[in-house]
């Protein structure tokens, strides 16, 4: 009875748990956690079909070349030299293909430069070497931050089990799910980058330059994501977590937050 | 503190439709202080760009101008 509770959890743990880390020997991307993410993996998927179709016709007429053209099958070489029909059906068909492909891959690419809705919450990410600051400065009276915080790596040696190596960090960044965010990327030192596979997010963080980016997370969950840009020799060691929680949590979540900040003020 | 926290930002710019915010941040800050000499330091009409440039500029960034405006070398048409 316990071994069949103990198979009937490990089966759904590994059909319904999403991925929303690099996994060892990860083929493929993680799961979407963002429209433009599942943008991007379906514009993967289209393009993969072309792919494939060409990779096979490739072969195919390479392999069936060598093999029946091979000088001990056929020792007298032919001299074509034009081909009118083969030349233009050769110009057509990659202009055709290479259209099924660009249709999908500037509606991606256009639609995630538009800013359809005003976000609902600006937080800024700041680089430093080598960890990351958050600011959440919507609620404050007075030119000091409300709420600032920095996220460092927990090293190897503070981890618990269950948790993953050179991706945990102390303090996430807590955000609502299913509200439209704006993140503005930036550093304080040298050349960052802010990458979130899961959310499709992937923004340098510029000394003196504020990269904004909108995200919209569509399900609560944790989304790990590492520096992009070499920034010194711990640039392998400075994660980015992401933790959307429920709308009506995030409140109490920033005001829990808040409050010990407050006090010292 | 426990009541829901409203969702409100600085809303998107048209003036600043790219991804570079730099001049948005940048302008907003002014446009706080410009509002302030017209109007007076605690005129509450001013509080909507405070909010805004607050919410999009870093702390740091904000220090540092606060600073050079007090010394008279901040670099903008205030």
């Amino acid at each position: 009875m316990f071994a069949l509770k103990t198979i009937v959890l490990k089966w759904l743990f590994l059909t319904i748990s999403p991925c929303d880390a690099a996994e060892p020997w990860q083929l493929g991307s993680q799961d979407a956690a963002t429209p433009i993410m599942q943008g991007i993996i379906d514009l993967h998927h289209d393009i993969f079909f072309f792919l494939i179709l060409i990779l096979v016709f490739v072969l195919w007429i390479l392999v069936r070349a060598l093999w029946h053209f091979h000088y001990k099958e056929n020792a007298i070489p032919q001299r074509i030299v034009h081909g009118t029909t083969i030349e233009i059906l050769r110009t057509i068909f990659p202009s055709l293909i290479s259209m099924f492909i660009a249709i999908p891959s500037f509606a991606l690419l256009y639609s995630m430069d538009e800013v359809v809705v005003d976000p609902a919450i600006t937080i800024k990410a700041i680089g430093h070497q080598w960890y990351r600051t958050y600011e959440y400065s919507d609620y404050n009276s007075s030119d000091e931050q409300s709420l600032t915080f920095d996220s460092y790596m927990i090293p190897e040696e503070d981890l618990e089990l269950g948790q993953s190596r050179l991706l945990e960090v102390d303090n996430r960044v807590v955000v609502p799910a299913k509200t439209h965010l704006r993140i503005i990327v930036t550093s304080a030192d040298v050349p960052h980058s802010w990458a979130v596979p899961s959310s499709g997010v992937k923004c340098d963080a510029v000394p003196g330059r504020l990269n904004q980016i909108s995200i919209l997370v569509q399900r609560e969950g944790v989304y790990y994501g590492q520096c992009s840009e070499i920034c010194g020799t711990n640039h392998a060691f400075t994660p980015i977590v992401v933790e959307a929680v429920p709308r009506k949590d995030y409140g109490s979540r920033v005001s829990n937050q808040l409050i010990p900040q407050t006090g010292e003020a | 503190m426990e009541d829901e926290i409203e969702l409100k930002t600085a809303p998107a710019d048209f003036r600043f439709p790219t991804t570079n915010q730099t001049r948005h941040c940048f302008t907003r800050y002014i446009e706080f202080h410009r509002c302030t000499t017209a109007k007076g330091e605690d005129s509450s009409d001013c509080e909507r760009f405070a909010k805004y440039y607050r919410a999009l500029c870093p702390g740091e960034w904000v220090d540092k101008w606060n600073e050079q405006r007090e010394t008279g070398t901040f670099p903008g048409p205030l």
